[in-house]
């Protein structure tokens, strides 16, 4: 499966945010399709970002160095970047690479739209 | 004995195929249904690494995997090219480049990788040689009962 890519603006309390619904697989072929679209995203100004990884069905080490160069470029602006994932077994790639600690990480789009620093 | 064999050029979307063939013939060896994620994502980071050292040393040889049933143990080979690689027995590469500060960039993805592999799999093997790196991993196997 390929990997789909879709965004929408929501108001939180914090202000607005941009959500990213990713689905679909985030590998070595398509991890460059997420850099793009979270480059294009910073570079239009949005610099607060929440991930929903709900639909992925497979995430590697190059999705996560997206993730990390996505969080990145949104801190340069201050901004930031919350991830949605129930999934245990993406989970399991966080934790071992002590990624946890770098990512806040929600259950839901409407907590993470909510979380304010 | 060798199972099942693959060879791939290095190209990233040859990765995905690699990662199904591995799950699928892991399956059939008897590994259980709970640690074919792992070995989906073990053999994808090894594949992706093996794409990228290919890839960023020039080199158009295939990747290689191969798919191992043992007697108790499935075990999987990710070889690459690339002599360098390796941290131990650095040997110099013949007319390849040598590891220096510019490819800082891609050898952090690897040691990403890497992590991955050394976080999931509890049985791996990270050599190299003249020939090129090895990965090689395993896991147990346990033999298809049937339910009563």
């Amino acid at each position: 499966m390929d990997l789909s890519l879709s965004t929408r603006n929501v108001s939180g309390p914090g202000g607005d945010r941009t959500v990213v619904e990713v689905g679909g697989e985030i590998d070595v072929y398509t991890a460059p399709k997420l850099r793009e679209q979270l480059v294009e995203l910073v570079n239009d100004g949005n610099y607060h970002l929440v991930v929903d990884m709900e639909g992925v069905d497979f995430l590697d080490s190059t999705g996560l160095g997206v993730l990390v160069g996505g969080l990145k470029r949104v801190r340069a602006h201050e901004g930031s970047l919350r991830l949605v994932c129930n999934q245990e077994r993406i989970l399991k790639i966080f934790r071992i690479t002590g990624l946890t600690k770098v990512f806040p990480i929600h259950t839901t789009v409407e907590e993470a739209v909510a979380a304010t620093d | 004995m060798a199972t099942v064999e693959l060879r791939f050029s290095a190209q990233p979307e040859h990765v995905r195929t690699a990662r199904l063939v591995a799950a699928a013939v892991a399956r059939r060896a008897g590994v259980d249904e709970a640690v074919l994620d792992e070995v989906r994502l073990a053999v994808g980071e090894a594949c992706s690494r093996a794409v990228g050292l290919h890839r960023s040393h020039g080199i158009t040889d295939p990747v290689e995997v191969v798919l191992s049933e043992e007697e108790k143990a499935f075990s999987i080979e990710v070889r690459d090219e690339v002599p360098v690689a390796g941290a131990e027995g650095s040997t110099p590469v013949p007319g390849g480049r040598n590891g220096t500060d510019e490819d800082s960039d891609a050898e952090g993805e690897d040691e990403m990788g890497l992590a991955v592999i050394s976080g999931l799999v509890d049985d791996v093997e990270v050599s190299s040689s003249e020939e090129g790196g090895v990965i090689r991993m395993s896991w147990p196997t346990t033999p298809v009962t049937l339910l009563p």
